[in-house]
């Protein structure tokens, strides 16, 4: 049991998290590491590339239909995929309503009760867009990961809830032992990319962990519900997604204590690297019909 | 037994202000800050009792308070009787609100009436994970299967409502359409929100108005033939009867009574309040929010009132009959004639037993001055008072019209100051809740519960004096107080050693 790492992925929406872990976490187990993946998102589709399903029942779900969660074995919701990774999804509401917060407690405290830790290298967290309550940092509270990787671009808001998730782990780093591992940059073609992506992790006083090159095969390989290891493992994207593996697999207990910067140092940022102009006060909240009279 | 009787107004009030300092000197510096501005002694001529109120219980103390839910679900819209009163959210709330306060109503439970019944959604995980709305209108669907004479429904909001965001409002639309115009209400009253049971009553009047009122067309002629003198009780829960002993005093004096707030109350009266001529309001904390819009919209003036007490009860009646002709306000003359002889019998033969007895009080937002009087009629005196969850114009209220100079104020008391008062003060009897009633009882002093009336009155109107003072003599004067001993005071008694 010591040796079980917890890691967990955040990062903002559509920031491809869950093409990254599935990704790392298939090339981990081509390292012969037993892992088991939570999925953490009510959109149920951190499992899919492992499965090749289109989204697996979730833990939620198969709750409400046997009455609660007491009336769940654990046979019900863990399903084996790609090299006997062991998969289970929280689930949770449909948008609008209920705790989706309180869905993922329900089901990491439902794992933990009925061994699900056991026997295994790995478990990792893939957790949806920002920490935006109680329910969402789950995860890195108190002996759940230990190591918290977020994927981010070199897009504006990508860094925007990269230092907003830096945040809620520092809330929770002196009480339990959670640290972020480091940053991995998903390319989106953005300028000055890598070193903005740099540049952020150095602030946060953390460090780029991988950067991961845009390419089309990811996308060839989703289209079919498998991860690009799987798919075309001779492919140069697989290699790229080795690497990220190893370095994280290197990385155990080297994780930091964030220092998230405010929001004026992380536009400040982008001013020194030229993304963002020097804003002209004048202008703030000017419709482009008034800027012209003027 | 009290210090009161021997003291002069001078030295009462620097005991009262010693007394608060050293109350206030076990708290921590900044909890002590916070606190002394509740605690006060009336200064005669001020215009309040000089303290803060309707501010946050200090985490750590233990206050008397209730929260939003209880405000609403048990205090206001509780005693409906023919409306279905859905406790929404995790079941204990619901439990440990079980037939709300202690009130009395006619009908036959379970059939027509739901009062002392209880419905919850008993909310499980899976409700908080995926939200309550389908199982609140399945609930509603099964309410009407079962209880098919039911005249309307509301749904009393528990705490994970508000935090889950359950849409109440919806389902109670879409279900009232379902059901032809069926009045379904739903109320926010988290108990989260607000600082006690107060913000509740607020929220449940509010309700009242969006949800009742605002559903009838202000201009469509009543559903019943109308008088003059028709005019609603509003604010009294009749707590072992207290609106029908408040009631028959109004229309003894030729009113016509068309509604009661809430108590034996019905959906159907809370409609037909909006034709009243006057509405005359007992409780003004948790009803005053509804009369005021009730003037501003429909143009009717509200009046409080006050029937503890003799002396009360004709202020009163008089100042009721003031809104009317003079056959009313001679029918109020009538009234305080004809119980006059009842009256000097009920004091002619309590006073005597409780002449100079001090009281001191703690209860919700109405009692800790409205029955001072009464205790006045029967020659006692209320040394010390204060409310759970008052507002500045209740202590307006009490300071100008009701207590000495010199009486202790004590606002949102906490268990520790109270007991502290009553050990140092030594009243002859506590006025309080449950929670407090064994603890003095314990500690000797005489105690009657001041919010259910210890399971007995009615203690308004003429009928309801005769009551209070007989149990307020059974409470002072039981011999049971001069038999308790205090252990350490027994004369040993020679115990036999076994036979040899």
């Amino acid at each position: 049991m010591s040796s079980l790492r917890q890691i967990a992925f955040y990062g903002k929406g559509g920031i491809g998290k869950s093409t990254t872990s599935q990704n790392t976490l298939a090339a981990l187990a081509d390292l012969d590491q037993r892992i088991m993946i939570v999925g953490c998102d009510p959109k149920a589709d951190s499992t899919r590339l492992m499965l090749h399903a289109k989204a697996q029942d979730t833990i939620l779900s198969l709750a409400a239909e046997a009455g609660s969660v007491e009336d769940l074995e654990l046979e019900d919701v863990l399903k084996i995929g790609y090299k006997d990774i062991k998969c289970v999804e929280s689930g949770g509401p449909e948008p609008g309503v209920g705790c989706a917060g309180r869905g993922v407690i329900t089901s990491i405290n439902f794992l933990e009760e009925n061994g699900a830790y056991d026997d295994l290298d790995y478990v990792s967290y893939d957790v949806l867009g920002d920490v935006v309550c109680g329910g969402f940092a789950m995860p890195i509270r108190e002996n759940k990961a230990q190591e918290i990787y977020i994927v981010m671009s070199g897009e504006m808001m990508a860094m925007y809830a990269a230092n907003n998730i830096s945040k809620g782990i520092l809330k929770y780093a002196n009480s339990g032992g959670v640290r972020l591992g480091g940053l991995i940059c998903n390319e989106r073609q953005t300028d000055k990319e890598l070193e903005l992506a740099e540049n952020l992790a150095k602030k946060l006083g953390t460090e780029l962990t991988y950067f991961i090159p845009r390419d089309n095969i990811v996308q060839h390989a989703e289209l079919r519900r498998m991860t690009v290891i799987e798919y075309a493992p001779d492919s140069q994207q697989a290699d790229h997604y080795r690497n990220l593996a190893k370095k994280i697999h290197g990385n155990a207990g080297k994780g930091i204590i964030p220092t998230p910067i405010t929001m004026d140092e992380l536009e400040d940022m982008l001013m020194e690297h030229g993304i963002l102009k020097t804003i002209d006060e004048t202008q703030v909240g000017k419709t482009a019909a008034e800027l012209e009279i003027a | 037994m009290s210090l009161a009787k021997t003291e002069g107004v001078g030295e009462v009030k620097a005991r009262n202000k010693e007394l608060i300092e050293e109350v206030l000197k076990v708290y921590p510096a900044k909890a002590a800050k916070r606190r002394a501005k509740h605690l006060n002694v009336h200064e005669e001529g001020k215009s309040d009792c000089g303290v803060k109120s309707n501010l946050k219980s200090i985490p750590g103390v233990m206050t008397i308070r209730g929260c939003a839910y209880a405000g609403s679900k048990g205090v206001v819209w509780g005693p409906i009787k023919d409306m279905i009163h859905i406790s929404h959210g995790p079941v204990g709330c619901g439990q440990y609100s079980w037939a709300a306060r202690r009130n009395y109503y006619i009908g036959t439970t379970g059939i027509d009436t739901f009062v002392t019944m209880q419905f919850t959604s008993d909310f499980q995980e899976k409700d908080i994970v995926f939200g309550g709305d389908k199982k609140l209108a399945k609930i509603m669907d099964e309410i009407q299967d079962l209880f098919p004479l039911n005249n309307g429904i509301t749904v009393q909001s528990e705490c994970p409502i508000g935090l889950i965001g359950d849409d109440i409002e919806a389902v109670s639309k879409q279900k009232s359409k379902q059901y032809e115009g069926k009045t379904i209400v739903p109320v926010r009253c988290e108990g989260f929100r607000g600082v006690s049971q107060s913000l509740g009553h607020h929220i449940a009047n509010d309700a009242v108005r969006d949800w009742v009122f605002d559903k009838i067309d202000p201009d469509a002629p009543a559903r019943f033939e109308e008088t003059p003198y028709d005019v609603a009780i509003i604010g009294d829960y009749n707590i072992g009867g207290d609106a029908w002993s408040s009631r028959i005093l109004l229309e003894e004096m030729g009113l016509r009574v068309i509604a009661q707030w809430s108590g034996d109350g019905t959906l159907a009266e809370l409609e037909a309040t909006p034709k009243a001529k006057l509405n005359v309001l007992h409780c003004y904390r948790s009803m005053n929010y509804i009369s005021r819009h009730m003037e501003e919209k429909y143009g009717i003036p509200w009046c409080e009132y006050n029937f503890f007490g003799p002396s009360k009860i004709a202020e009163s009646l008089r100042k009721i009959a003031s809104f009317f002709d003079d056959k009313i306000k001679e029918g109020a003359e009538r009234v305080i004639a004809k119980y006059q002889p009842l009256m000097d019998a009920v004091i002619a033969r309590y006073r005597p037993r409780l002449e100079g007895k001090t009281v001191m009080l703690f209860v919700g937002g109405l009692r800790p001055r409205h029955v001072i009087g009464a205790y006045e009629d029967l020659g006692m005196e209320v040394v010390g008072t204060g409310y759970e969850f008052g507002h500045n114009d209740d202590y307006q209220r009490t300071a100008q019209h009701y207590v000495k100079d010199g009486t202790l104020i004590y606002d949102d008391v906490t268990g520790y100051e109270f007991e502290k008062f009553v050990e140092k003060i030594q009243p002859d009897l506590v006025g309080s809740g449950i929670k407090e009633k064994y603890v003095f009882q314990k500690m000797g002093v005489p105690f009657r519960q001041m919010h259910s009336w210890d399971y007995s009155g009615p203690y308004h109107g003429y009928d309801g004096f005769a009551i209070f003072a007989r149990d307020m003599d059974m409470a002072i004067n039981s011999p049971i107080w001069k038999m308790a001993q205090t252990p350490w005071k027994r004369k040993p008694v020679p115990t036999m050693i076994a036979a040899e």
